[in-house]
């Protein structure tokens, strides 16, 4: 380490957050990834979305398996531990992560391949555990970092680039949130950042294990006609059920609350997430009408787009646990050990 | 068996070896036998032969009773409680000439198997539990507890001890109290009253338990993990480890709840399996909680890539390994130490791992707590290697004892403060030349903040794919290991060392080779004993192996992985190394060392091309 302290040179004239940083404080490195590749678009989005939220970058922790989607979490926030696991291994790491200090948020970032393959486990149970997470699986129906073979995403009669069709049922991500009991379900596209940027922050807010599946086109391999994960394809099959603005707790009105199509839910920091139903008859307050509704419209190829599922009031991992609320890696030693005294009355069991 | 260990007098000096079928409540009598014993003052330990099985299949339980504190099986068998009809004809063979077997002779047996050099006991237990109690269920718990009233009668053992025993087990049920005393007293007086109780088996009074306690290694292993402060546990459930994990949850239910709010200071995650128990371990370590998984041999192979992780990004991780039997599923109820290699080498890629091998319960306890400020020290994987033997058999241990003034070593890890202080944090950089870099924890300054990754990297911490960026790196961990061989505990020697012939043994195998050592000594034998208690392996290892001339390594697996290690791992001559491999799933017994031993050196032809003569 060098142990000089340079001045820092200030940045005039750009726009700053609540705690006085700008957007560039939340960059990272430079990406490594192909021109146009959707997942850059989505790395933009986070860091909109950290630094709109005014976290301070040491408060976040971004956590990754393999895959080019997972190289992401290198290119934002730089002042945020990043931890590039193994592949499909992320949720793990998470787990054990959260367990250790509940105080931080968790962002991880993964693939199709990463999260519903070698990963598939290991998502379906930290959805099961409620980790209190935002969960990104940047969904190009294919594995990138290996050069474009099908990932378990790709829909049925999508075709490769060398015109191979895949005759598998794909898996979807949302479904398999919302079966498995998922607290917050959603979907988007890396080409609209309108809809993700809010998302990222209402699922960054939300307690317990927030899923959001990004359709993220894979310039390279999987961006030609024939595909269901094109640019092209996306934008022409993209169809948006529910709106969420993520309102914050500063800026509540309630005033605002508009019956019909418009509704609000409120989070557990006093936070809310302002819904607006494009769908009238959409309920994202309700798993079954959720589930159903994905399935009609997965069988017609569309991709139902926006928070999908919510409730703000799920147990997360902590609370079935009944942990603490001082972070267990800040427990004083002394704390923990229950000394020698009482290590005499634990053993005179064995006598 | 070649020869077994020469004994002259039996009192507080033979064995019990009882035999069952599972699921039959026998554990009990088992417990009640051992401890009334302990509580006479009289040395003594079980091993337990289970079946991976709950209910229906042979099992056995046997119980030494040894006024000279040794741990081992004896190898011998001087009186059979044999209750199960399948295993009558096996179990007959067993007992050594002179010995004893008592049975259950409810039923006339038109064939019953005899031995002439043994005596054979008939008690009518079923007739007598049919007769006096109510209940199938209570008939078949309650035969248990009367057989145990016969051996007290005919060992001597006493009956106001056992009987206090009962009533801290059924205290709070006076029905069932009462029962099981009934059941203990016809036991008992059938046998003073129809069989002649002058036995050379007999139990007298001593004062050799006092300070001591009956533990098994898991429950000790637990109680390490405590006491270092450990907060966070993952496992996914796989014998012989699960009682590790019980034991943890159990003593933080009780001294990590907050008393007001009922609040808990630790996280016990039973995983989806064991590739998630090690991540989230490695995730809470990451975040500086103080982490472990317990896990047997499958479950280390499945962790793989994950400890090659924690390796090359240096996270502290501690992993218990109670070895059973392998490969594979293996005989997953016996004990071996099959996966020293397996642990050493975890992972693909250039990797080598700490491990330590505590020889019985109490050690279990030291080194759990110690493997925490070295895997902290070191940012690396420990390995606790256990066995089925230690981590589930009640051994008699000193009292463990906690030194509250402790503090735990918590490694080179950079504060708020530090940080303030520097301009640039490098992850991976030695400044110290100890091959141990600083690390810093998620949440504490930005300055600190790092990507952790598996993929190549430089000592700066970023990504790289130059050669020699990549090479700074990993010669720096092989560095790393070179100092982790100057942390780790000591091998044990025990003789003065000026012994032209050394035996070196590791973990479970050492009340056997201590046992032998004393056999061959009687008979003008000398040997010096070196334990090793941690790899890599010390100078220490390494002086002992350069100043004998040849070496009996004695370790509980096929493939004598120990020796591998002492080849590959120091500078000794593959020549001087002598095999003695116990690998058939039960716990070595000390005759088997003694022959093992003997057979070489009565062997004058072998002992003149070694040089020994
Ligand atoms: C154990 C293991 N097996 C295989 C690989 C090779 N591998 C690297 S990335 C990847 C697929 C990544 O696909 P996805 O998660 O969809 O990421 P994308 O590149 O498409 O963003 C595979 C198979 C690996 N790194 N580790
Ligand atoms: S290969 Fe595909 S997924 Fe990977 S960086 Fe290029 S465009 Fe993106
Ligand atoms: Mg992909």
């Amino acid at each position: 380490m060098s142990f000089i302290n340079k001045p820092k040179v200030a940045k005039l004239n750009l726009p700053r957050n609540e705690l006085g940083l700008t957007r560039r404080d939340y960059e990272g490195a430079m990406s490594t990834l192909c021109a146009g590749c959707g997942h850059d678009s989505v790395t933009a989005a986070i860091i909109e979305a950290v630094w709109d939220l005014s976290i301070a970058p040491e408060q976040l922790a971004k956590l990754s398996g393999i895959g080019c989607s997972s190289k992401t979490t290198a290119y934002f926030v730089s002042g945020a531990h990043g931890f590039n696991s193994v592949h499909g291994r992320m949720p793990s790491i998470a787990s054990g992560a959260s367990a250790a200090n509940r105080a931080l948020y968790y962002l991880g970032v993964s693939g199709d391949g990463d999260s519903l393959s070698i990963g598939y486990g290991q998502l379906a149970h930290a959805i099961r555990r409620n980790v209190n997470m935002l969960y990104i699986c940047e969904n190009n129906g294919v594995y990138g970092l290996t050069k474009g073979q099908f990932s378990a995403a790709a829909d049925i009669g999508s075709v490769t680039k060398k015109d191979e069709a895949n005759k598998q049922s794909p898996i979807d991500p949302a479904l398999t949130a919302l079966s498995l009991g998922g607290s917050f379900v959603a979907r988007s596209f890396s080409g609209d950042k309108q809809q993700l940027v809010p998302l990222i922050k209402a699922g960054l807010k939300h307690k317990g294990f927030a899923l959001i599946d990004v359709l993220s086109p894979c310039v390279t391999f999987n961006d030609h006609e024939g595909s269901t994960k094109s640019y092209a394809y996306i934008r022409e099959h993209f169809e948006e059920a529910v709106h969420a603005d993520y309102v914050p707790l500063r800026k509540a009105i309630t005033a605002d609350y508009k019956a019909g199509n418009d509704m609000q839910v409120a989070l557990h920091d006093g936070s809310y997430i302002r819904l607006h139903k494009v769908d009238e008859s959409y309920d994202p307050r309700n798993r079954a009408h959720a589930m159903e509704y994905l399935r009609a419209k997965q069988r017609s190829g569309e991709y139902v787009t926006g928070l999908l599922y919510v409730d703000p009031d799920s147990k997360d991992f902590h609370d079935v646990n009944e942990t603490t609320k001082r972070p267990l890696n800040q427990l004083p030693y002394e704390q923990l050990v229950p000394g020698n005294q009482a290590l005499d009355k634990i053993l005179s069991r064995y006598r | 068996m070649l020869t077994t260990i020469e004994h002259v007098d039996r009192v507080n000096d033979f064995v019990i070896k009882l035999a069952n079928v599972n699921g039959t409540g026998s554990a009990s009598a088992n417990t009640l036998l051992m401890k009334t014993v302990f509580r006479m003052g009289v040395p003594v330990v079980g091993k337990n032969y289970f079946p991976s099985n709950i209910q229906g299949m042979p099992t056995w339980y046997e119980i030494r009773v040894t006024k000279d504190n040794y741990m081992a099986r004896s190898g011998r068998v001087d009186i059979m409680v044999a209750m199960n009809a399948e295993t009558y004809a096996k179990d007959i063979r067993e007992v050594s000439s002179g010995g004893y077997l008592l049975y259950d002779s409810s039923w006339p047996r038109p064939t019953l198997l005899k031995r002439d050099d043994i005596t054979l006991l008939g008690v009518p237990l079923a007739q007598m539990c049919n007769d006096h109690f109510q209940g199938v269920r209570a008939r078949i718990l309650l035969k248990n507890i009367m057989y145990s009233g016969v051996l007290g009668a005919l060992l001597n053992l006493d009956i106001n001890i056992m009987k206090a025993l009962l009533g801290e087990s059924y205290g709070a049920k006076k029905s069932l109290l009462d029962a099981n005393v009934k059941a203990l007293e016809m036991g008992f007086n059938y046998a003073k009253d129809q069989l002649n109780c002058k036995l050379p088996m007999q139990v007298r009074a001593m004062d050799n338990t006092k300070g001591h306690v009956m533990i098994d290694g898991n429950t000790t292993a637990a109680l390490g993990c405590l006491y270092a402060g450990a907060t966070v546990g993952a496992w996914y459930p796989i014998t012989p480890s699960t009682s590790l994990m019980d034991a943890f949850k159990s003593f933080c239910s009780k001294w990590r709840v907050d008393a007001q709010t009922g609040e808990r200071h630790y996280a016990v995650i039973q995983a989806e399996d064991e590739l998630s128990a090690i991540g989230m371990v490695i995730g809470a370590s990451w975040n500086g909680a103080r982490a472990f998984t317990p896990t047997s041999g499958p479950g280390i192979s499945l962790m793989g890539e994950f400890v090659g992780l924690a390796y090359y990004a240096e996270i502290p991780a501690v992993i218990f390994d109670v070895q059973r039997v392998g490969p594979s599923t293996g005989m997953p109820t016996r004990t071996q130490q099959c996966d020293l290699l397996t642990a050493a080498y975890a992972s693909h890629g250039d990797t080598k791992h700490v491990l330590l091998f505590p020889a019985n319960p109490e050690e279990s306890f030291y080194l759990a707590a110690q493997s925490f400020d070295l895997a902290e020290r070191l940012q690396t994987p420990v390995f606790v290697m256990l066995d089925l033997d230690i981590g589930m058999n009640d051994w008699m241990c000193a009292d463990l004892k906690w030194d509250d003034h402790f503090k735990p070593d918590r490694g080179k890890v950079m504060n708020k403060d530090d940080l303030e202080k520097i301009d640039k944090f490098w992850r991976y950089y030695d400044h110290d030349g100890d091959g141990i870099p600083y690390r810093t924890l998620p949440g504490v300054h930005k300055k600190g903040a790092f990507f952790t990754r598996g993929s190549g990297h430089n000592q700066y911490g970023g990504y790289t794919e130059d050669s020699k960026d990549y090479q700074i790196v990993v010669d720096r961990l092989k560095r790393k290991f070179d100092t982790a061989k100057k942390l780790v505990p000591k091998a044990i020697m025990h003789g003065k060392g000026d012994n032209k012939l050394g035996v070196l043994s590791v973990g479970s195998c050492d009340g056997a080779v201590r046992e032998a050592i004393d056999v061959l000594k009687r008979r003008g034998q000398h040997v010096d004993y070196l334990r090793v208690r941690a790899f890599p392996f010390g100078e220490e290892v390494e002086a002992f192996l350069k100043s004998h001339e040849q070496i009996f390594v004695i370790e509980q697996n096929r493939d004598a992985q120990l020796k591998s290690l002492l080849i590959l791992e120091t500078a000794v001559e593959k020549s001087k190394l002598h095999s003695i491999l116990h690998y058939s799933g039960l716990p070595i017994p000390a005759s088997f060392v003694v022959d093992g031993i003997s057979k070489v050196l009565e062997d004058e032809e072998l002992m003149r091309a070694l040089g020994l003569v």
